[in-house]
């Protein structure tokens, strides 16, 4: 377990290089998320009442807000490139000689990166959130902020998971680039990224909760808004939780029959 | 100047045996950026499903004007986009001595030197779509119309290459641009919104500094009949030639403190 713990250190150590570039990145994010936030307000001032598809202004506003933290917290940036790239250069030679697991190895280098990310989005994202304080609403009770820190983990190990997998088709194809952000269009959309998911029909919801897709990101921030409870709530973290199982076991399964294939080019 | 279009035309040559040796590859960016024109597009179909109206906006005009941004886009993708991202490449790699000392203007090479062929199939698209809403708004433009939303289009797609520019340039201090074209994206978002949804600081800032609310919500409002006065257009050429103006002077002011990287 040790040998994890330096490789967090080291994950730390090296992101921090980039940490102009996070602060960045973090500062720009917010320029897009001011625009939809206006863009909703616009559409409210021309409403008769305070309710569009059972969103107040003030949840609405929120509901952006929160996924701007959630999304600090757990998107994966480049990690996936990375995995392709050292497949493809044959640095993962060194990982089958070396006692180490190249997923845990990778998971320990995801969540330094995130927690570095977070460190410096934080500052930005407060400034931002005291900006908009009159709109933003805090979670109903502590009960919640624990089941939430239950989802925003799941939802973390289930973002690393499903880009994990996508990355080692870099074992069959030379340029998975391309396959990255087609699943990351579809995650865009089906997360709840573009607008909550519970202002599309019944219908097409109903199906998109047969998906992965909602818990990477709409569940979580359903819970801090206090919109999903009881019975509800355990279904959808306990459905969150075998999704995760599911890609760990599909990651797994994945990197197993990509090794049979890997021919270790350049390495 | 005829020297000049002769180089471009074998750079489009170039460009185009470069595209062909990827050919899945090929096809499958053109889906991508496909992908994401659509969800732009089902955003709004989901949003006019509980409005009528943004401020002054309908749907089919949103639509139109969605398509103009996605247009300009891909139209500046196509020609500008990899050159610019490429030029920090350029520069840590020291292959930007190499260009400099070629008998021909560096900012030209190092703008056009390579062209996305699959941009211009998706701004074919972008057109179909524009098509599309006009009929939906019964708009019947006259030839004046068209002519003045080309020239709109055309000082827009400048705008961007002109923002890009100067982000790219930025790369000769800090050497690693990453975050060059991420940022870039975060400020295009912003260009196929209705203007009219912003206002104060905000909507002054993407006005008159990066005027990203121009680019494209002024050619959209031609076609739509929607342009109050012929000063949005006057403001928008301006604005372009200003931008130019600014990305040259960085550019030489830049060049003249450039010491190589390597070699």
């Amino acid at each position: 377990m040790t040998k994890y713990w330096h490789i967090i250190n080291i994950g730390i150590q090296n992101t921090l290089v980039y940490r102009t570039n996070f602060i960045f990145r973090s500062v720009f994010g917010l320029i897009p998320l001011f625009a939809t936030i206006s863009l909703w307000r616009a559409i409210y001032a021309g409403k008769d009442g305070d309710n569009v598809a059972g969103y107040t202004i003030a949840q609405m506003t929120s509901y952006y807000l929160v996924i701007t933290i959630v999304d600090a917290l757990t998107a994966v940036t480049e990690d996936d490139w990375q995995i392709a790239a050292d497949i493809k250069d044959g640095n993962i030679s060194q990982f089958l000689l070396k006692p180490i697991d190249y997923l845990y190895y990778r998971l320990c280098l995801y969540g330094s990166g995130r927690l570095v990310f977070t460190a410096c989005a934080f500052l930005p994202v407060t400034i931002f959130l005291i900006v908009q304080r009159e709109h933003f609403v805090l979670p109903p009770d502590w009960a919640t902020v624990g089941w939430l820190a239950v989802s925003l983990t799941l939802t973390a190990l289930l973002q690393f998971f499903i880009s994990f997998t996508m990355a080692l088709l870099a074992f069959w194809v030379l340029e998975v680039s391309t396959f990255i952000f087609i699943l990351f269009a579809f995650e865009y959309i089906a997360s709840g990224h573009l607008f909550p998911l519970d202002i599309l029909p019944p219908g097409i919801l109903k199906v998109l909760y047969y998906t992965p897709f909602p818990y990477q990101l709409f569940f979580p921030v359903n819970i801090y808004l206090g919109r999903v409870s009881g019975t509800e709530l355990y279904q959808g973290l306990a459905i969150q939780a075998c999704w995760v199982v599911a890609t760990y076991f599909l990651a797994r399964f994945v990197w197993s029959r990509g090794i049979k294939k890997y021919s270790a080019v350049g390495g | 100047m005829t020297r000049y279009l002769k180089i471009y035309g074998a750079l489009w040559q170039n460009s185009v045996v470069r595209e062909m040796g990827f050919k899945t590859n090929f096809l499958l960016w053109i889906l991508v950026e496909f992908l994401w024109f659509a969800l732009q597009l089902s955003f709004i179909a989901v949003i006019y499903q509980h409005t009528d109206r943004i401020v002054d906006w309908t749907k089919w005009q949103v639509v139109l004007l969605m398509s103009v941004s996605h247009f300009i886009q891909q139209l500046f993708t196509a020609t500008f986009l990899t050159n610019c991202v490429q030029i920090s490449e350029h520069i840590r790699t020291g292959r930007m001595d190499f260009l400099l000392l070629l008998p021909i203007n560096t900012r030209f090479l190092v703008s056009l030197r390579q062209v996305d062929l699959g941009a211009y199939v998706n701004a074919a698209s972008a057109i179909a779509v524009i098509i599309y809403a006009g009929i939906q708004l019964q708009l019947t433009p006259t030839l004046v119309q068209v002519a003045c939303f080309l020239l709109m289009c055309f000082a827009g797609l400048l705008i961007h290459y002109a923002l890009m520019f100067l982000l790219a340039v930025s790369s000769f201090w800090t050497v690693k641009a990453q975050g060059i074209v991420w940022g870039y994206y975060n400020l295009f978002n912003i260009a196929r919104l209705p203007d009219s949804a912003f206002r104060g600081g905000f909507k002054v800032v993407f006005t008159f500094v990066l005027p990203m609310l121009l680019v494209s919500n002024v050619p959209a409002k031609i076609l739509v009949n929607k342009l109050s006065s012929p000063l949005d257009m006057l403001l928008l050429v301006g604005m372009s030639a200003g931008l130019l103006i600014v990305s040259e002077a960085a550019w030489r002011f830049s060049l003249r403190r450039y010491t190589s990287a390597s070699s």
